[in-house]
C-alpha cells in the first residue's frame, strides 16, 4: 500500500471532450450534411503531485479552459478518467460528491463576471462554507469570512459591500477568498490574472504563491502568458488543438524546449537574449478545429514536418526533458538548440 | 447606516434623473394622490355608495355643485340612483387599482417563473413555453381576456358571478399579460446562466433551483420593474374595457369602467357628469402610470444616459 502522499493528488488520463456542432436533424436531412463534432480535448494525460503547480499553456481555443471545466465537473467528459486521490470524478457532476468537491475549488478568469453583482461580498464568500456545511453556524461563518477577507489583503468591513465597489484586483482577491473558504487542497485557476493590469497581476500571483506556501495548495494553472506561467509553475504542459504536445518541468521547458510548437511559443516572448537565435517561425494560422489536419495537428505550420508527420499522429512519449508528441524529436531530426537564457525574473 | 443608505439613494443616478424630470415628478404626484384617495376611500367619501340605506332617491340626478341645481353635499353630482359620483369614483378607483395591481403581480409571477425555467433549462421545456407564448401573443390581449373571462363564468354557477367577478378579472388579465415578462426574463436568464458566477455556484454544489432563484433571478429583475409599471396602466385599461363591455365588475361593485358604462347609458339625457368624471380619473391614472413607466425605462437604459 502506497502512502497517500506518494501518489499524485490529481491523475488525468485519456481525457476527451467533443462538442456536437451538428445542425438540427431536419437541416441535415435536407442539406445532406454530416454530423459535425469538434474535439476540444483529445486525449490529455497528466498528473499533479501534492503541493505542486502544473500550468497548461496554449493559444486560444486549444482546449485548456475545457480541461479545467472537465476537472471541476462543469462539463461532462466524452471519455477518459479524472482521479482525485484515486477517486474517479469523470462521471460526477459539479459539486458531487460533496466531501470531495469541497477540497477542489476554482478561480475564474473574469473578476467582473465571477462574483454575483447582486450579492454582498460576505454572502459570496460564505456560500461554499454554507453549501458544503464546513461552517454550519452563521455566526462562526461570518467570523471566518472576516478572517478570510483579511487573509487575502482586504478588510473585514468589506464584507458588507457589493462587488461593483471593488477594483479588478480586489475582486480577484474576493474570488480567491471564496475559493479557499472550504479549506481546499486543489485549486484550478483559469487565467486568473489575464483580465488584470500588469502591476496587479504581480500582486495576485504573489498572493497565490503565499497561499500555496501557507496552505500547501496544489494548483492547476491555465494561462497563455508565458511570463506568468514561468513565475508560478513547477511543471508546464503545452497544448495544441486539444492535445498535449509537451509536458516537462518548468525550468527544463524554458531552457530546452523540445516540441517545435513550444519553441514557437517561446519565440513569441520578447527577450533581448534571443537576438542571435535561430527563429523557427512557421507560417500559417491555427487550423479549424472541426477539421484538424491529419497526422500531427501541427504539421502545416512546422518547418520540420515530413511525410510521416502528415500521415501518422505521434505518440506522447518520453523526451530528453519530459514528454513530447513529435516525430522529429523522437527521431532526433531537430537540431539541438542552444540553451535559452532562463526567463526567471521576467515578472 | 440608515442615513448613509438614504444619502446613497438620494445621490443615485435614478434619483437624480427623477428629480430633474418634470414628467416623472408630475405623474408621480398625481399617482400618489390617486393611491391615497383609493386607500382612504372610506374616510374621504361623503357617502357609502354601496349602502342602499344611505341613498335618498330625491337626490338622484343632481348636477355638480357649481351647476345650477347642484348641492354642496354632492360635489360632483349624483347618478340616477342618487349615488354620489365623487364617492363612487373613490371606491371605483380602489377596485380598479386592486384589479390592476393583483393582475400585474399574477402576470409577473407566472411570466418570471416560466421565463426563468425556459431560459435556465433550455431545450424542449424552453421551446414549449416560448411557442405557447408566441401563440398567445398572436391574439389581441382583450380577446384572450374575454376568453378566460367567458370560460371562468361558464364554470362558475350564476349565483357566484357577482362575488367572483373581481377574481375572474384578475385571472383573465393576469393570464393575458405574462408573455412579455416571460420573454424578457428568458432572454436575460440565457445571458446570466453563462456567467462565471453561475459556474462558481455549481462548483459549490448549489442545486438548479437554488441557482435559478438566488443567483439568476435577482439579476434579471431590472427590466421586469419597467414592464410591470407600464403593464399596470394596461391592466387598469383592460379592466375598464371589460367592465365597460359588461363582463367585468357588476353595477353593485362598480370599478371606473363600470361607472363609465353606467354613465354612458344616461349621457343622451343630459346627465354628463356621471360619465365625464370617472373617465377623467381613468385617463389621468393610466396616463400617469404610462408616463412614469416611460421615464423609468429611459432612466434605466444605459444607452440613453
Amino acid at each position: 500500500m502506497m502512502h497517500p502522499d506518494d501518489r499524485p493528488l490529481l491523475e488525468v488520463s485519456g481525457l476527451r471532450k467533443s462538442f456536437d456542432l451538428s445542425k438540427p436533424f431536419i437541416n441535415r436531412l435536407i442539406e445532406r450534411s454530416e454530423r459535425q463534432f469538434v474535439k476540444a480535448v483529445d486525449g490529455v494525460d497528466f498528473t499533479i503531485q501534492r503541493g505542486q503547480t502544473l500550468s497548461l499553456v496554449g493559444e486560444s481555443g486549444c482546449g485548456k479552459s475545457t480541461v479545467a471545466k472537465l476537472i471541476m465537473g462543469l462539463s461532462r467528459p466524452s471519455g477518459g478518467s479524472i482521479r482525485f486521490e484515486g477517486t474517479e470524478l469523470a462521471d460526477q457532476p459539479a459539486g458531487k460528491p460533496a466531501q470531495l468537491r469541497r477540497r477542489m475549488q476554482m478561480i475564474f478568469q473574469d473578476p467582473y463576471a465571477s462574483l454575483n453583482p447582486r450579492w454582498r461580498v460576505a454572502r459570496i464568500i460564505a456560500e461554499p462554507m454554507k453549501s458544503f456545511a464546513t461552517h454550519p453556524d452563521p455566526g462562526k461563518r461570518r467570523k471566518e469570512v472576516d478572517r478570510l477577507l483579511e487573509f487575502v489583503g482586504l478588510s473585514a468591513a468589506d464584507g458588507d459591500k457589493f462587488p461593483h465597489e471593488f477594483s479588478g484586483g480586489q475582486r480577484q482577491r474576493i474570488s480567491i477568498a471564496r475559493a479557499i473558504s472550504t479549506k481546499p487542497e486543489f485549486l484550478v485557476c483559469d487565467e486568473p490574472t489575464s483580465a488584470l493590469d500588469v502591476s496587479v497581476q504581480a500582486q495576485i500571483l504573489n498572493l497565490m504563491r503565499e497561499l500555496q506556501r501557507e496552505l500547501g495548495l496544489t494548483y492547476l494553472f491555465i494561462s497563455h502568458d508565458l511570463a506568468v506561467v514561468n513565475y508560478i509553475s513547477d511543471w508546464i504542459g503545452v497544448m495544441y488543438l486539444g492535445r498535449l504536445v509537451e509536458l516537462a518541468p518548468a525550468a527544463e521547458i524554458f531552457a530546452k524546449p523540445q516540441h517545435p510548437y513550444t519553441r514557437l511559443l517561446l519565440d513569441t516572448v520578447p527577450d533581448i537574449s534571443m537576438v542571435n537565435r535561430d527563429m523557427d517561425r512557421p507560417a500559417g494560422e491555427v487550423p479549424n478545429p472541426i477539421t484538424p489536419p491529419p497526422g500531427c495537428h501541427f504539421h502545416p505550420r512546422c518547418v520540420h514536418a515530413d511525410a510521416r508527420c502528415k500521415a501518422q499522429m505521434p505518440d506522447f512519449i518520453a523526451s530528453a526533458t519530459g514528454h513530447a508528441r513529435c516525430h522529429a524529436v523522437q527521431e532526433g531530426r531537430l537540431s539541438p538548440i542552444a540553451e535559452r537564457a532562463a526567463l526567471r525574473g521576467a515578472v | 447606516m440608515a442615513t448613509s443608505t438614504l444619502a446613497r439613494v438620494w445621490h443615485s443616478d435614478l434619483a437624480w434623473s427623477f428629480r430633474t424630470s418634470k414628467t416623472a415628478l408630475i405623474s408621480s404626484v398625481l399617482l400618489a394622490i390617486m393611491f391615497a384617495a383609493a386607500i382612504f376611500a372610506p374616510q374621504l367619501a361623503t357617502q357609502n355608495p354601496f349602502n342602499i340605506a344611505e341613498l335618498e332617491l330625491w337626490n338622484s340626478e343632481l348636477p355638480p355643485f357649481w351647476v345650477e341645481g347642484g348641492s354642496r353635499q354632492f360635489l360632483l353630482g349624483t347618478d340616477v340612483q342618487a349615488r354620489d359620483v365623487y364617492s363612487s369614483i373613490l371606491y371605483g378607483l380602489r377596485l380598479s387599482l386592486i384589479v390592476g395591481f393583483a393582475s400585474v403581480i399574477l402576470a409577473a409571477v407566472i411570466g418570471i417563473s416560466l421565463g426563468l425555467l425556459g431560459g435556465f433549462l433550455g431545450g424542449i421545456v424552453d421551446a414549449a413555453i416560448m411557442r405557447f407564448a408566441d401563440v398567445l401573443l398572436s391574439f389581441p390581449a382583450i380577446l384572450v381576456a374575454l376568453l378566460v373571462n367567458g370560460i371562468a363564468r361558464g364554470i362558475l354557477p350564476p349565483s357566484q358571478h357577482q362575488d367572483a367577478a373581481i377574481y375572474v378579472l384578475i385571472l383573465a388579465i393576469g393570464l393575458t399579460n405574462w408573455v412579455q415578462y416571460a420573454r424578457t426574463v428568458r432572454g436575460s436568464t440565457m445571458v446570466e446562466r453563462q456567467k462565471e458566477y453561475v459556474q462558481a455556484a455549481r462548483i459549490n454544489g448549489i442545486s438548479g433551483p437554488g441557482i435559478m432563484f438566488n443567483h439568476i433571478m435577482p439579476n434579471v429583475m431590472g427590466p421586469v420593474l419597467v414592464i410591470a409599471t407600464i403593464n399596470l396602466g394596461m391592466a387598469v385599461l383592460t379592466e375598464a374595457t371589460l367592465s365597460f363591455l359588461g363582463v367585468g365588475m357588476p353595477a353593485t361593485q362598480p370599478s371606473l369602467g363600470t361607472l363609465i358604462r353606467i354613465g354612458n347609458e344616461y349621457l343622451f339625457s343630459g346627465i354628463w357628469w356621471v360619465v365625464i368624471f370617472p373617465s377623467a380619473v381613468l385617463v389621468a391614472l393610466v396616463l400617469s402610470v404610462n408616463l412614469l413607466g416611460d421615464w423609468l425605462r429611459d432612466a434605466l437604459n444605459p444607452k440613453l444616459r
